[in-house]
């Protein structure tokens, strides 16, 4: 396949994303489909078809990008594909049926540019998403894949590297922003004991709730991680390298595996690279789901073959990492920031974004959003940009309540704080977090106590159980929330949760349970308002915690405008609704078990919950 | 596969970047659209279209794009080609043969000069009203 490219002038590239999400949606039948249905026209030497990466606006999949002229199909489906090839690639008539129109819009809107979701992303991180196959090495090198590498081992010295990324600002984009520039200072100057060596690692070990963009980078353009890690090991003086990527991440695994084959084979990986005399080869290390593999010291000890267990710091991965050694450990973005910068130059990546952020971040939108998907932007947009200009704003026009941002160890930011300008200090002073990048939307109808519950719910189960605060503390403040969920909570947990949060912040062992009481400790600052209608009315104001619903039957609206339909009575599983058609139906309190079946099923808004 | 050299890397690069060029979309100097609804392919616009890829791709030739579309509403002689170049008002070639085509291509498009003999007219209907 790698030769047909190479050879062969195309007039059409069909670039259709096979990212995990519209490959789950069935993109690989509609390549399939769509290759079928172009030799049928005879057209196999002027159309080609390209699987790629995740496009990012994963709502409208499976997607179909058509170059030349970036022409935006969505919510494609084998059916779809006959017409599309005679109309569009054989009769040269575009389809607008299948293109994309904005929810204020009339016309589908046909340039992927012109579309609100991508006008305002900058692509460095995911820079080839959508333009290459991931797995053909030759298409990332026609991208200026491992022109860094050649820039770093021929005309740079270690030293020179890392000036140049401390000079760009870059920071760690797994969640702490740790600066890379002195983090890999600091492996270079460390000193090897026992007979020499130094690692670089990779952590792809993705576990935050709702974020996917590790995943995505190394499904969509994993030559730009190795590469990056390549120049990494060229700076600190690493023979060896690893990447931990969760095994619930086949596509990436694979995906990965082939990039690695490939750049061995060409010989930009192995020993004497690309003639420079430089050696250095890279391994995959598959995770086996524990998300505390995520912090860098249980995923050395996972790596060693040892329990995922986190031991405390210092000494830090930079002295006393894998083995022993100095181990310089960064995230899939940060890694695949790094070409760019050298190809590039510090001057020109520290010019975006903000005073202490610099470049751009990826984020996943999830949660009630209309455009759930992958976006990248600079740093210092704020997050009204971010959920209404590309996110497209709350489904059903209901209104924004809050954003989860940093996954269970980040906060929720509420509305008021909607034009916060999003880098790492200004959402660590709003009590969240960067994370990685995970952002998850909540609208008027979410119970902030219950996705605090939630979230405590999650960094209790995976709490490794090494250090007492997290272990029991979680437990404790989880048992705490279910209880104020339930409508037993009493005036003094408020003050019990908010001791027990800090206190396990203060003395967990890793970073998973010091920054687990934040979506508590964040909530109960901004919506404290609620946990005391959980507390004192015992009232859950989204009507979420289902335990504390009063549903009530409007008997006027019910028999003037349902005319007594009946559909709640005969749906009610306890029996607890009474009444004919033609007339007004009641709940029995006593007997209804609060499950909201009547309140789904009435059309005429009828029946009410307090 | 031997290992590669520098000299190598930058070799792979030229050549699969003339290929995948066309996905990044602008700057396109020119444009050739063919004329490609039931009349022209009956009267050959297959040809027409894989003897223009073929100058592309021989030619090396990256900032032109090339493109179809349907019936130009004149079936009594397509095979049709419209050639517009940047900046200019787009002039429409007919009757055509693989022959023609080429020689338009390298006057016309890569020249600059109309080829007047086998032109239809210049300019384009309004769409604008």
């Amino acid at each position: 396949m790698a030769e047909k490219a190479k050879d062969k002038t195309y007039r059409l590239h069909l670039m259709v994303c096979a990212g995990t999400g519209c490959v789950s949606n069935h993109s690989y039948e509609i390549k399939e489909a769509l290759e079928k249905e172009i030799k049928k026209h005879g057209l196999e030497n002027e159309v080609t078809v390209v699987p790629t990466g995740c496009n990012g606006f994963c709502e409208r999949g499976p997607i179909l990008v058509v170059q030349p002229g970036n022409i935006f199909y969505q919510q494609m489906a084998v059916k779809d594909v006959p017409h599309l090839v005679e109309e569009h690639f054989l009769k040269g008539r575009p389809v607008s049926k299948f293109m994309y129109t904005p929810p204020e819009e009339k016309k589908p809107v046909p340039v992927l540019n012109d579309i609100p979701f991508f006008k305002k992303q900058v692509l460095i991180a995911l820079r080839n998403r959508g333009l290459i196959d991931p797995e053909k090495i030759d298409e990332s090198i026609a991208r200026d894949g491992y022109k860094a590498l050649v820039k770093a081992l021929t005309e740079m010295t270690p030293d020179k590297i890392i000036t140049e990324i401390t000079l760009s600002g870059l920071r760690g984009r797994g969640g702490a922003g740790f600066p890379t520039g002195l983090k890999w200072q600091l492996v270079r100057n460390a000193a090897s004991s026992n007979g020499g060596g130094k690692y670089i690692v990779c952590n792809g070990d993705e576990g935050d709730p709702g974020a996917f963009m590790d995943r995505s980078i190394l499904e969509a353009d994993p030559h730009a991680v190795i590469e990056g890690m390549v120049i990494g090991a060229k700076a600190i003086g690493a023979t060896a390298g690893f990447v931990y990527v969760r095994n619930e991440y086949p596509l990436a695994v694979q995906r990965l595996s082939i990039a690695l084959d490939q750049a061995r084979d060409y010989g930009l990986l192995g020993s004497d690279i690309l003639g420079t005399g430089f050696d250095f080869d890279i391994q995959i290390k598959r995770g086996a789901g524990a998300f505390v593999c995520g912090e860098e010291t249980a995923l050395m000890a996972s790596i060693e073959g040892r329990l995922g267990e986190p031991r405390p710091r210092p000494p830090y991965p930079a002295q006393s990492g894998l083995w022993g050694k100095p181990t310089c450990i960064n995230n899939v973005e940060t890694w695949a920031n790094v070409p760019m910068i050298i190809n590039r130059g510090a001057k020109w990546y520290a010019g975006i974004g903000t005073e202490t952020s610099k470049g751009t971040k990826v984020f996943s939108l999830v949660g009630k959003i209309n455009n759930t998907g992958l976006v990248e932007v600079p740093m210092g947009i704020s997050l009204r940009e971010i959920i209404y200009d590309i996110g497209g704003g709350i489904p059903g026009g209901k209104a924004f309540k809050a954003v989860q941002t940093g996954g269970p160890s980040g906060g929720c930011i509420p509305r008021e704080k909607i034009d916060l300008p999003i880098d790492y200090e200004s959402l660590t002073e709003a009590g969240s977090m960067m994370g990685s990048g995970g952002m998850v939307i909540m609208d008027q109808d979410t119970c902030m106590v219950d996705i605090a519950r939630y979230f405590l719910s999650f960094t209790h189960e995976e709490s490794c159980g090494k250090c007492t605060p997290c272990r029991e503390g979680t437990k404790a403040m989880l048992d705490i929330l279910t209880r104020i969920t339930a409508g037993k909570g009493t005036e003094e947990d408020i003050g019990l949760l908010q001791d027990l949060a800090l206190s396990i912040k203060d003395s967990a062992l890793c970073g998973l349970g010091k920054t687990a009481p934040n979506p508590v400790l964040t909530t109960l600052r901004y919506f404290r308002d609620e946990y005391e209608a959980h507390i004192r009315t015992k009232k859950c104001p989204a009507h979420v915690c289902r335990q504390l619903n009063i549903y009530t039957i409007n008997p006027e609206t019910c028999v003037k405008v349902g005319r007594g339909c009946d559909v709640c009575r005969r749906n009610c599983a306890s029996d607890a609704i009474t009444g004919q058609k033609n007339e007004a139906h009641v709940i029995d309190r006593a007997k209804c078990i609060k499950c909201g079946v009547c309140f789904d099923v009435c059309n005429f808004s009828a029946v009410k919950v307090d | 596969m031997p290992k590669l050299k520098i000299e190598d890397l930058e070799k792979i690069r030229e050549q699969v970047k003339r290929t995948t060029a066309l996905r990044e979309g602008s700057g396109f100097r020119a444009k050739v659209n063919v004329h490609m609804g039931t009349c022209g392919i009956a009267a050959g616009a297959r040809t027409i279209m894989n003897a223009l890829i073929k100058e592309l791709e021989t030619r090396d030739v990256h900032d032109v794009l090339l493109t179809n579309s349907g019936c130009a509403g004149l079936c009594s002689q397509e095979p049709m080609v419209t050639i517009e170049i940047a900046g200019q008002a787009p002039v429409k070639y007919v009757n055509l043969t693989e022959k023609k085509a080429q020689e338009i291509f390298e006057k016309h498009v890569l020249g600059g000069t109309i080829v007047k003999e086998y032109a239809l007219g210049i300019g384009s209907e309004k769409t604008d009203y």
